[in-house]
């Protein structure tokens, strides 16, 4: 599934990587914790989470992934988007919490029939 | 929801609490930063995080979390079960990431806790 | 310990020591502070906030500072919480009140906390807020929550 799709579906606020949102969301990763996302996400997921320090943008590009939400309405730091920027990857902002998030998006790209 | 079809769902092992298994459940919370958890879960929720040290337990018994479900197939130690077993908070451990679990979940009917920080009051 | 103080306008009134670097012991004090504030049959939001904010509280002190003290008054309109440390203090409190700015070690990270969100927790959970600090002596902070108010919010 596209990630434009997602967005559009759950709008979500663009805030950076507007030029990759024809990229390709194989999955999903829900976790606020960088060393955790380093050592178990893959390459395509798209990441939910609060945490909002830069890092996480490093953590996003070394391991491609498709790109990070921020959940409950938390704003990136300025040095977070400036890079988020630099470095194109696509972030976003939403208001849903990182539960309801992961939800609705497992519900687009994993459609498993009950 | 039964507590015990969330384990069923989540293909569970119960760490604590297998007496507490017909607990009703209907929203989750999903977080691995307590303080995130503090602001935001509503009581009576289930908590999914793949953090296992005892503050997970003490988040939940501050906020009168229903039950805890420890995700990727991490096991607290033993400090952790007897706190929640102090607490009586049961405490599930799955093999699923937080992502896949929360999926399984959101499928079958239990939705997102949140409340909101209106101000500086919080509204429950 | 924990009796009605000779003052009669406080309902209670207690103080609750917390040992700094001791995080096997936070949410020890805050715990005792909900189970008191139920038993005295004060509003769940409150007890809610009150908790909140003590445990965001020891957190701070196990993993800030060398010891500290949290205080609780209760009276009929609000519940006050005063948590006074002896510390490093804080150097710049407008950069540490902003969200996401921290100085937490890994261990505090990686038990969920430090993510620079404690004292917006702290402060977001009462209903006044203050806090004032001297570099190299503590920080003091005093919260302020207000009973049966705002209801139709």
């Amino acid at each position: 599934m596209n990630l434009e799709t997602i967005v559009q579906a759950l709008q979500l606020r663009v805030k950076s990587g507007r030029d990759r949102l024809g990229g390709e969301v194989r999955g999903g990763y829900v976790g606020d914790l960088l060393s955790d996302v380093m050592a178990n996400s893959r390459e395509g997921d798209l990441w939910i989470t609060r945490q909002i320090h830069q890092n996480i943008v490093a953590v996003a590009s070394l391991k491609d992934l498709a790109g990070i939400i921020l959940v409950l309405g938390a704003e990136p730091a300025a040095d977070t988007l400036e890079k988020a920027i630099r470095e194109n990857i696509p972030l976003f902002m939403a208001d849903l919490p990182a539960f309801e998030m992961a939800g609705r998006i497992y519900q687009m790209i994993c459609p498993r029939k009950a | 929801m039964l507590l015990r079809e969330v384990q069923k769902i989540l293909d569970a092992e119960v760490l604590v609490g297998a007496e507490k298994l017909d607990m009703e459940v209907h929203t989750a919370f999903g977080a691995d930063l307590m303080s995130d958890v503090l602001a935001f879960a509503d009581s009576g929720c289930l908590l999914l995080t793949g953090l296992t040290n005892p503050q997970v337990i003490r988040t939940a018994d501050v906020l009168d979390i229903a039950a805890i479900i420890i995700v990727r197939g991490k096991k607290p130690s033993p400090e952790t079960l007897r706190a929640a077993a102090d607490k009586k908070i049961p405490v599930l451990s799955t093999k699923y990431i937080l992502f896949e679990s929360a999926g399984r979940l959101y499928e079958k009917g239990i939705v997102g806790s949140a409340q909101k920080v209106d101000g500086r009051r919080v509204r429950l | 310990m924990g009796a009605v103080s000779a003052c009669e306008k406080w309902l209670y009134e207690n103080s609750f020591p917390v040992d700094g670097g001791n995080f096997d012991d936070a949410g020890r004090v805050s715990g005792r502070i909900k189970t008191i504030l139920k038993e005295m049959g004060i509003e769940n939001d409150v007890v809610r906030m009150a908790a909140v904010i003590t445990y965001e509280s020891e957190i701070n002190i196990v993993s800030y500072a060398r010891h500290g003290m949290i205080r609780l008054h209760v009276l009929p309109e609000y519940v006050e919480i005063e948590v006074v440390d002896e510390g490093p203090g804080i150097s710049d409190i407008r950069l540490a009140m902003q969200q996401g700015w921290s100085t937490a070690t890994d261990k505090i990270r990686e038990m969920g906390f430090g993510a620079g969100m404690g004292l917006n927790n702290i402060r977001n959970f009462s209903d006044i807020f203050h806090i004032s600090s001297d570099v190299g002596s503590g920080t003091r902070l005093k919260m302020i929550i207000h009973i049966q108010q705002e209801q139709n919010r």
